[in-house]
């Protein structure tokens, strides 16, 4: 989230597409029923499934999965025609002016520089136009500005062809279209909420580019009541992240290096975020500060200048990046022999389940931390048709560890507003479960043993990892959170009075604008430098006090970077940093230095008229055209799933995502129109959390068993009854279901087609206290969002008939 | 962790000048009346209190969980009542059907116990001490590490890493966890290293 | 911004606010008045505001030690199906179209003791101080008393009443009158994520519900209203309606309840001849049928009963 859940409260118009919030975050979803309450706020829900958010929302529209952009690009298209733009947001703030170089362009749905053979671009015309003196070229009205090649991008998502695309009535697209612009002005601000719904598809990143374009010509972005706001799923999976929990992560998002960046310098070098505009602040440019400061936290003593502080002990990428997907797939080819599953049910969780089950067999050992039993831990267990294997043939052997859950740990968790909140124990471990840091400290301590016993392949990054805690089999929660915030290793004196300290051996550094390059420092997370500082544990605080009253609460717990509630606030204000709305003011420039209710994101005496508001791009605005950094396409375009009952109406011989990464044989295994007719999606309940609350016995009675959702319609055509039984099957897999017949899905009219919905839920499973059942992964595709891997579950193709119950 | 600050700081919100009327009409001074025998005997009444946040989904709603014995005096303690925490800036107290069933996953019939090894073509679970249990994941880690391990890819270069064993991160446990996981993974080499932030 | 946030249970120094002497109405029983008024309280359900979310259903289940069984899925979200002795809400999910607009309405209506004013189950139950009233208008039953004889379940015009097969005895929301003993909300209103159950004085809550009024009227429902219905005498659980014209839209919410007549009946007998006189009514079987038959009082009954009671019309 740019904003936070409690910041929802001043907005204007609320946009759920691409989620469902009042279902999967219910209490956040609280303060949208707050907006509506109290400031006169509306509602819009854009989704294939009257949802139990738009139960409560002003206006409904129906889309079909997967034709997000197209819908999207339509409301871009109708703000530009209709003069809907926020001008001094988009040409102060934007790269709308900037020039892009010659030879861009964009045709038959893909942009300059496809290579067919190697499903990839190249990239070298998507990015500006620069001048002799190094910076771009900035000129609106030029003919390859941003804005011109925008405005000529979107032109051919008229009304009529998102009707036709998405299936979306003209008259519902317009009154979505109309409603949106009114948010152009500088007092109206709109909130996007979004989630798996648009993160799901071979093209979720665009999805969500999309919708932040079009934020950015609203002007809402870093405004009060505005922004992009990802509801997120877990309950730290933002903290997972932010610590870099991932392949192709170092904690920060910064990366780990490839096998072509060989050197410290080589990788360094890349990475030097010169300014593209003149007096821009370009805040990358302290990079090597975070990742020297990284390296210490990791490898302490053993990372010195001399070698380049430890930077061979990181391993080194050959692939961009070694995600869930690409895993299984080596583990199905039987190129993997362990794997770890901490807390994680990938066997439910993953597409394919046919292709996981085959890969889980192939490994030598699976380690599986939970404090629950999960599927995948006994995905070698024979549970009928529920889990038809041969436990037999399965050679895998399989440790289950039990943990504590989350009433029996101390520490903190990162929510989707980026607030780092403290928790504490509350109740004994049953059984002998243990804590996860334990475990890890176990493992870590028996394995540097066996290291030092016997020797082995390239021990010293083992050997060297800094664990210096005071009990070594048992890391406090509290010491693993200072090394986040980040130390002084050694005396910094002052350049500018010798007889001070700068930065003094042992403290805390107060934040990562301590931090040095020079080794001086250690800091596990720059941006969370600041979570655990000389003033105590600040993610425990708990001062809800919020004296301006627009949801701020600086003083609860603490969120990242320093402790900033909105990103981009700087954004909140004119040119000259005068508020855009005085009611809902945010920051303002005094003359001399900005002041506000929050943390400003810019230098606190940076003048406005001098430095942009983006400060983590070079350039300083934001990004309408993203340059080559999406691998996809400087702007979104219009892409069908992988699955789906028409073809490309604007590219007709292009399937799915034409640089979405496709492994040997899965493309075989993609189903066609023709034989899977309907077009499915998968999605999550509001009495369900994942696979967790099956075995809640009281949420398992709230929603007690495996269903698929249809229209009427279909329901009639195919002789299905609600609560009778279904078979719904895909190229991959097949599952048995009660049917839900409702009017909530209804048939839409696509390119002159009639394309029926099936609704998934996937809740169940073959452990806990819910009936046995299947999930929507057993039909799923194996495939993945273009820049980030993230499986389409949103959009396939199935197939369904009535069939008798089971025998009782 | 300060309640009563937070508290305190709670009711003289505006938000709170409604909740404060509300209870004090309700009030009828502070006499203890005879209880009916209708009304149940308060079920709260001594237990012990903790601040804690679901579990579950990351709007991360602050929760008090109730306890029989006190795990900050070195008791143990069982939570018997999960409530939603009206100090809580999001949700005010409230939660949503699943939060507002925490207490089942935290004494789901379904936990797991205690560590259990299943071997190659069993169909059963054999219970195993934790001290087998780890040591027997530090030897497989071991093996795998120094039989797999690349120094340098074909090319000579120094690349240091291990792909045949791969770690799949929680993403429910704390900040810290995830960083004393990021260490020991990080160390070994791992690069199959990922979470649950795609599903 | 938000209102009617509760604040934290109390742990210590647990001191309740009303009890046995602050009783306005026992079941069979004569009492004498209460020497204060306290001050009556009201739970609201904005139906306009509820996601379904069963957020409501799950704290009471968890507040109240009770768990209900896992069912099964018979095409519809409504889980579990209806009250039981073990579930004292269920949500009930109705999908209209309206016929002005065209457009989908899923409507859902959470379902429990309405706490009337003038409670049909309290009239209608022969057991003395089984069933009472405080002064606060909480309806509340006391399973010590209950001889499971399901009166209630006929007397009460919203079928609320269920009758356990294990202790034969009967059920139904407490409006959690021992959290309110203590200065707590119900359970459900303390869970609701989007606080669409609110709980304070009857007052407070009226005058609430003229808020959210205006604010529906304001987005086109221009038949928004209270339900409270005076049938009944008022209830101290209350809906706000997005369609207050057709309440029966809401998974047959009555449009106007009102104690059967067979019920005064009997409690009109009961007066008269006290707990002696239930086996010679029984004699006349209307009394035998309303515990056996099936759970509508029958039109039949109802104008049997009002020419057996004498009158037209029931108060």
């Amino acid at each position: 989230m740019t904003n936070s859940w409690t910041d929802i409260k001043n907005t204007d118009l609320v946009i759920i597409m691409g989620g469902n919030a009042a279902e999967a975050h219910p209490c956040g979803f609280k303060w949208v029923t707050e907006a509506k309450a109290n400031r006169g706020a509306k509602l819009i829900v854009v989704d294939p499934r009257f949802t139990r958010s738009a139960a409560v929302a002003d206006f409904y529209a129906p889309i079909r999965q997967g034709t997000d952009i197209a819908f999207l690009l339509g409301v871009i298209n109708y703000c530009v025609q209709n003069d809907k733009v926020q001008w001094e947001y988009t040409r102060n703030f934007t790269n709308a002016s900037y020039i892009v170089k010659e030879g861009f362009d964009y045709n038959d749905g893909l942009f300059t520089g496809y290579d067919e053979a190697r499903r990839d671009y190249n990239r070298s015309t998507w990015d500006y136009e620069l001048g002799e003196d190094g910076f771009v070229k900035s000129d609106i009205d030029h003919p390859r500005s941003v804005w011109n090649l925008l405005k000529k991008h979107v032109s051919a998502y008229t009304p009529e062809m998102v009707e036709r695309i998405c299936g979306t009535p003209k008259d519902k697209f317009l009154k979505v279209a109309q409603m949106i612009s009114e948010c152009s002005t500088p007092t109206k601000t709109m909130t996007s909420m979004y989630a798996l719904g648009w993160t799901q598809h071979s093209k979720g990143s665009q999805n969500i580019r999309a919708m932040a374009m079009l934020q950015l010509i609203l002007g809402n972005i870093g405004v009060r009541g505005g922004g992009m706001n990802a509801l997120r799923g877990h309950s730290n999976i933002q903290g997972l992240t932010d610590i870099g929990l991932m392949s192709n992560l170092i904690p920060g998002y910064l990366n780990i290096p490839t096998e072509k960046e060989t050197t410290f310098d080589q990788y360094m070098s890349t990475r030097g975020f010169k300014p593209m505009r003149p007096n821009q602040m370009s805040y990358w440019q302290n990079y090597k500060k975070f990742f020297v400061s990284f390296l210490k936290s990791m490898w302490s003593d053993a990372a010195t200048p001399e070698n380049n502080f430890a930077f061979d002990y990181l391993p080194k990428l050959d692939v961009p990046a070694y995600d869930v997907l690409r895993v299984f797939e080596l583990m199905h080819e039987g190129k993997m022999n362990g794997y770890f599953c901490q807390g994680f049910n990938p066997l439910l969780s993953f597409p394919n389940r046919k292709k996981l089950t085959t890969a889980l067999s192939k490994l030598k050992f699976l380690v599986v931390m939970d404090p629950l039993q999960t599927e995948t831990a006994r995905f070698w267990e024979n549970h009928g048709e529920f889990n038809d294997v041969n436990s037999g043939s399965i050679q895998t052997e399989v440790i289950e560890l039990p943990t504590t859950c989350f009433a029996e740990d101390e520490g903190s968790l990162t929510n989707s507003g980026r607030w780092l909140q403290w928790h504490w124990a509350g109740g004994s471990p049953p059984g002998e479960n243990k804590h996860d840091t334990w475990i890890m400290a176990q493992i870590y301590l028996r394995l540097k043993k066996l290291y030092q016993q016997e020797g082995g392949a390239f021990a010293e990054p083992i050997l060297k990892l800094d664990w210096r805690y005071k009990d070594p089999g048992v890391p406090s929660p509290h010491e693993l959170a200072k090394e986040l915030n980040g130390s002084v290793l050694a005396d910094v004196p002052d350049p500018n009075d010798p007889t001070k300290m700068l930065l003094q051996k042992g403290k805390q550094v107060v934040s990562f604008a301590a931090l040095r390059d020079d080794g001086t420092t250690a800091c596990a997370c720059w941006i969370y430098s600041g979570c655990y500082n000389e003033a105590g544990n600040n993610m425990a605080r708990r001062d809800n006090s919020d004296p301006a009253d627009l949801g701020t609460f600086g003083k609860w717990s603490w969120s990242w970077p320093v402790n900033r509630r909105i990103l981009y606030n700087r954004a909140s204000a004119d040119l000259n940093g005068k508020p855009w709305d005085p009611t809902r003011k945010l920051l303002e420039w005094n003359g001399t230095t900005w002041t506000g209710d929050d943390v400003p994101d810019i230098g606190p005496t940076m003048k406005p008229t001098e430095v942009g508001p983006f400060i983590m791009n070079p350039e300083g605005s934001a990004r309408l055209f993203t340059r080559g950094m999406l691998r996809d396409g400087p702007f979104p375009a219009h892409y069908e799933p992988f699955e789906a009952p028409i073809a490309n109406v604007m590219a007709p011989k292009i399937r799915g995502n034409p640089v979405a990464r496709v492994f040997k044989g899965d493309m075989e295994q993609f189903g066609e129109a023709k034989d899977f007719p309907y077009a499915a999606t998968s999605y999550r309940l509001t009495e369900h959390f994942h696979f967790w609350t099956k075995h809640s016995q009281r949420n398992a009675a709230m929603q007690p068993e495996f269903f698929v959702e249809i229209s009427e319609q279909l329901a009639a055509e195919k002789n299905v009854k609600s609560g009778g039984w279904v078979r719904v099957w895909s190229k991959r897999g097949s599952v048995k279901a009660k049917a839900v017949v409702t009017k909530r899905i209804q048939p839409l009219t696509c390119d002159g087609k009639t394309v029926h919905i099936v609704g998934i839920p996937l809740h169940w499973g073959f452990i806990g206290e819910t009936k046995k059942g299947f999930g929507p992964n057993s039909l799923t595709p194996y495939v993945g969002d273009a820049n980030i891997e993230t499986p389409e579950y949103k959009a396939f193709l199935v197939d369904i008939e009535s069939i008798p119950g089971p025998v009782a | 962790m300060n309640m009563e600050l937070s508290r305190r700081q709670f009711l003289k919100g505006a938000s709170a000048g409604v909740a404060g009327t509300t209870l004090g009409a309700l009030g009828f001074g502070d006499i203890e009346a005879a209880y009916a025998t209708s009304i149940r005997p308060w079920k709260l009444a001594n237990l012990a209190e903790t601040r804690n946040t679901c579990t579950y989904c990351s709007v991360a709603c602050g929760i008090i969980m109730y306890s029989k014995g006190d795990l900050k005096k070195g008791e143990k303690a069982q939570i018997v009542q999960i409530e939603g925490d009206p100090d809580h800036p999001t949700n005010r107290g409230t939660l949503c059907p699943k939060g507002a069933g925490l207490l089942d996953m935290v004494t789901a019939k379904t936990r797991t116990l205690y560590p259990q090894i299943r071997k190659p073509g069993s169909d059963k679970w054999e219970r195993v001490s934790w001290d087998v249990a780890l040591d027997r994941v530090a030897r497989l880690m071991k093996d795998d590490r120094d039989k797999n391990f690349v120094a340098k890819n074909a090319d000579g270069v120094t690349v240091n890493r291990w792909l045949t064993t791969g770690f799949l991160a929680a993403s429910a446990t704390t900040n810290e966890t995830a960083w004393a996981t990021y260490k020991v993974v990080r160390s070994t080499g791992i690069l199959a290293f990922d979470n649950q932030a795609r599903v | 911004m938000v209102s009617f946030i509760l604040p934290p249970a109390p742990t210590t120094d647990v001191k309740t606010t009303y009890g046995q002497e602050d009783l306005i109405k026992r079941s069979a029983s004569n009492i004498s008045p209460p020497a204060r008024q306290l001050t009556p309280v009201a739970k609201l359900i904005d139906v306009s505001k509820c996601i379904g979310c069963k957020a409501c259903e799950v704290a009471c289940l968890e507040w109240n030690d009770m768990r209900t069984p896992v069912g099964v899925n018979t095409g519809v979200y409504d889980n579990p199906h209806d009250l039981t002795p073990d579930m004292f809400t269920t949500m009930r999910f109705t999908e209209w179209v309206n016929p002005e607009s065209k457009n989908l309405e899923w409507l859902i209506r959470k379902d429990g003791c309405m706490h009337c004013a003038d409670p049909g189950c309290l009239k209608a139950c022969p057991a003395p101080g089984a069933i009472v009233q405080y002064s606060n208008g909480i309806v509340d039953f006391d399973h010590d008393k209950c001889i499971g004889c399901g009166y209630c379940v006929k007397g009460c015009p919203f079928n609320i009443p269920r009758i356990s097969q294990v202790d034969n005895k009967a059920y139904k929301c407490t409006l959690c009158s021992d959290r309110v003993a203590v200065g707590q909300g119900p359970a459900c209103a303390k869970a609701c994520p989007t606080q669409a159950i609110v709980f304070g004085t009857k007052d407070e809550m009226k005058k609430h519900a003229e808020g959210r009024i205006k604010d529906l009227q304001s987005r086109g429902f221009k038949n928004a209203g209270l339900y409270d219905p005076p049938g009944v005498g008022g209830t101290h659980v209350m809906y706000v309606l997005h369609h207050n014209d057709q309440p029966q839209i809401y998974a047959n919410l009555p449009n106007n309840p009102r104690i059967s007549p067979v019920v005064e009946l009997w409690k009109g007998a009961t007066k008269y001849a006290g707990l002696a006189a239930m086996a010679a009514f029984a004699a006349i079987g209307v009394i035998h049928h309303l515990v056996t038959g099936p759970n509508k009082v029958s039109e039949e009954e109802e104008r049997k009963a009002e020419e057996l009671a004498g009158k037209g019309k029931t108060s």
